[in-house]
Formats: structure tokens, C-alpha cells, sequence
């Protein structure tokens, strides 16, 4: 199992107003699995340590570096570094991947439905790329809900796919918008039709949105043991 | 190592001393789980001790509300390191479980398993001698079902992955079997003060 080891930051960049990029070399001896996280450990001088756990947004076939897309909490103690210290060439500790649960292989095909509340998009990123690489022919789509349009994490990459990847759709959910509303039933009937019966579905995001898409995905007849859900929060 | 320009923010040291190594203190409840939280009709709800693949007891909802009760408070602490103080819980112990069935444990190992197919593993000494329950209550009313209910394991002097949500048996095993985070990585044991959260920790 993973212990932990250096993991320096080789780049850093702005991906919305609340959420930073950061690149990190690893040496891992075998790729990760779409949907995997890490856990980070910083240390204080005093010794103090603060450990938090990120969801890996690249793709597995990126070798040696994986990227974290970090969002700022209000006082966040780790994700403030991350946002507001943290420059390329510092190291900080990092072990993983780790998670079995909540992963996308290519072997396990689709229809692969993958719905994210704000940064629990992150994980799904990781999925479509890895996707769009190695299993272009497996439909997907992405259920994505962020406040405003300025908020969706990946957006032109996103967009750029739903155009450009034949089996591959791009749903934007804006809650904040004009007009904006949460997910509902109809959203996801909208979603299912444009999909059909997924093989898996993937949920991540904080646990009222985790709990209460789940919930509408069951509803709307998608068998339980399918849906494997990610949350945040606490 | 030294994190270059992280300061970090200390909780307070009564906090601190509660607080197992990697652990951060939250005033929520966040909710960990697989998947969708599984409608469980409590018209149909057992509980069901099995050896092996063998029935040994099995109490229906009335019955279980039934068994004696006890109220257990303090702090759980979940391997994705959020701890939360002084919960209260409401259920039956292990040890009344067993005297209600009228058995000793038959195996020194079990599987606790959910309604929604989730297992995990947990020594028998670590359940009985008022270590464990099966609660149905949290602060004083019916677990919502995000967080369990209508009853789930308590074990809280391991990581809270061992306490099983939707529980409806404990199996008992002949060895250490590993349950379904433990397959995946997870420590057979799972002790936050030994900070046990993966295979070889």
C-alpha cells in the first residue's frame, strides 16, 4: 500500500476564481485508476501536520504527474496553502493513489453517466480523459452543476469535447444563473434520454447534492448497485 | 519535512488531546458511502446472526426495539480524517445481542454486511465487553437514513468504515476475513489512535 513520499509541485495555474491547478511529479511504478485520489501531508516547523485527501484530475496515461484542482474553502487550512503559497519547485508529501471504489476503466465500458456538484467534477475529469483516450467509442455523458458559468471547472475543455467527441455529451446545470435551478427529475430524464440506461454512473460532489441526485437517480429506475457515489464535505 | 510557508492552524490543546494523529475536528455530519442510500422497509427489516452461511438468530424490527438498550457518547473519527465529538447513540450491544440469542460467539472473527451488499470486518473482542452496538438512535431520534439508519454498527474505537450503515447481520467467520474496503487497500484493523488507515500502516 502507498506510503508517503516527496511530491514536488511543477506547475501551478488558475483554473476558476476559487480553484487552483497544481501539477505534482510522482513516481509511481503503475498508472492510477480514473476516479482515485491522493491524500497530502504538510508539516508545520514545529512539527505540526494537517493531512487532507484531493481527487486526481488527469488521466492515468499522464505519466509521472498528475494534477490536483483545488478549490479554496473559507479558512481552509490545507486548501488555503494550496491557493494562496503553494509555487512550483516546493515539495510537500503525498501518498496514493488510493480507492478502489469509485473507478473507471475502460474495460468496464458503458454508457457511463457522471454527475458532479462543483469540484466533484474533479474526478470525472479524470474519467473522460482517460475516456476520450483509451475508449473513444463508449457514450458518456457529463452532468455538470456549478453556481455561475464563470464556476465550471474544465469549462472550455468540456465544451470543447461535447463538440468535438462523437460519443461524448456535455450537460451544464447552473444553479445560480438566471433561470438557474438545482438538479431535478428532469434533468435527469433529459440526461438519460440523451444517454440511455447507463452501464455506471459516477456521483461526486458535497452530500446534499450527492444525496439528493442519487436519490432522483434511483428514482428514475437506474439499479442501485450501479451508481457509486464520492463525497465531500465536513 | 518542513512544508515551506505552511503555518498551519492548531486546534486547541483539549481538542488536540482528542483529536487521533492526521485527524481534523468537524462540526458536520458528512455522509461516506458507496452508493445510494438503500430504501430499507422496516416491515420487512431483519437482523440476522449467521455461522457461516447458517442462520443462528434472527430478530424482525419489533423485536429488535425490543432488546434491552444502551446510550453510548463520545467521538468517532472516519479515515477521510474528519473526527466529530460527542456523539450520542442509542442500540443494543453486541453483548446483549448474544445473551437476547442465548449463543457465544462461535468464532473469534465476523463480517458485519448491508442491505446494501457492504461488508467489514471486526474481531469479535472488539465488539463485545460494551465496545460496539447495532444503534437505531442518534441524538435521541430514528438515524436518518444518509447516516445508517434504521440501524447501523457502532464501533467507534476504530474508523468509523467498520461501523457498517444499514446493517442486517453480523456473519461469523472462521478467520480474518477482509470486507469490501479492505479488499480495496483498507487496514484489516483500523485503530485512528495507531492511525491504521491502509495495508501496512
Amino acid at each position: 500500500m502507498p506510503t508517503w513520499q516527496d511530491a514536488t509541485i511543477t506547475a501551478v495555474a488558475p483554473e476558476t476564481k476559487r480553484v487552483r491547478r497544481l501539477t505534482l511529479a510522482v513516481g509511481w511504478s503503475r498508472p492510477f485508476r480514473a476516479g482515485q485520489h491522493v491524500d497530502v501531508r504538510l508539516t508545520a516547523p514545529d512539527g505540526y501536520q494537517a493531512q487532507r485527501s484531493y481527487s486526481i484530475a488527469s488521466s492515468p496515461t499522464t505519466l509521472g504527474t498528475i494534477d490536483l484542482l483545488i478549490e479554496r474553502l473559507d479558512d481552509g487550512e490545507v486548501s488555503g496553502f494550496f491557493s494562496d503559497v503553494a509555487e512550483p519547485g516546493d515539495t510537500i508529501e503525498l501518498r496514493g493513489p488510493i480507492g478502489g471504489a469509485f473507478v473507471w476503466d475502460p474495460a468496464m465500458g458503458g454508457p457511463l453517466l457522471l454527475v458532479g456538484g462543483g469540484s466533484g467534477v474533479v474526478p470525472l475529469l479524470s474519467m473522460l480523459r482517460h475516456r476520450a483516450e483509451a475508449a473513444p467509442g463508449v457514450p458518456a455523458l457529463l452532468l455538470s452543476s456549478a453556481g455561475t458559468f464563470e464556476d465550471v471547472i474544465a469549462r472550455d475543455e468540456l465544451i470543447r469535447r461535447d463538440a468535438e467527441e462523437p460519443g461524448f455529451r456535455l450537460m451544464l446545470n447552473l444553479t445560480r444563473a438566471p433561470g438557474g435551478r438545482r438538479i431535478d427529475a428532469g434533468r435527469i430524464g433529459e440526461a438519460l434520454a440523451g444517454l440511455g440506461v447507463p452501464a455506471h454512473t459516477f456521483v461526486c460532489g458535497g452530500n446534499p447534492f450527492v444525496s439528493a441526485v442519487s436519490d432522483l437517480l434511483v428514482e428514475a429506475g437506474i439499479p442501485p448497485r450501479t451508481i457509486r457515489t464520492e463525497r465531500f464535505g465536513g | 519535512m518542513v512544508t515551506r510557508g505552511f503555518t498551519g492552524r492548531r486546534p486547541p490543546q483539549p481538542e488536540a488531546e482528542r483529536l487521533p494523529p492526521g485527524q481534523y475536528l468537524t462540526e458536520d455530519f458528512p455522509v461516506l458511502q458507496l452508493g445510494p442510500t438503500p430504501k430499507i422497509d422496516l416491515a420487512r427489516w431483519r437482523f440476522t446472526l449467521r455461522e457461516g452461511s447458517k442462520p443462528l438468530k434472527s430478530w424482525t424490527w419489533a423485536e429488535f426495539e425490543a432488546l434491552p438498550r444502551t446510550r453510548w457518547k463520545g467521538d468517532i473519527h472516519c479515515v477521510t480524517k474528519w473526527s466529530k465529538f460527542d456523539t450520542a447513540w442509542e442500540g443494543v450491544t453486541i453483548d446483549d445481542l448474544m445473551t437476547a440469542a442465548g449463543i457465544a460467539a462461535p468464532t473469534p472473527y465476523l463480517l458485519a454486511e448491508g442491505y446494501d451488499d457492504y461488508t467489514t470486518n471486526v474481531p469479535v473482542a472488539d465488539l463485545t465487553g460494551a465496545k460496539a452496538m447495532v444503534a437505531t438512535r442518534y441524538a435521541g431520534e430514528p438515524i436518518p437514513p444518509d447516516h445508517g439508519g434504521p440501524a447501523r454498527l457502532l464501533v467507534p474505537h476504530l474508523y468509523f468504515w467498520k461501523s457498517a450503515k444499514w446493517v442486517k447481520g453480523l456473519r461469523f467467520t472462521q478467520k480474518d476475513e477482509a470486507g469490501f474496503w479492505e479488499l480495496r487497500g483498507y487496514h484489516m484493523y483500523g485503530d485512528p489512535w495507531r492511525e491504521q488507515r491502509f495495508t501496512g500502516d
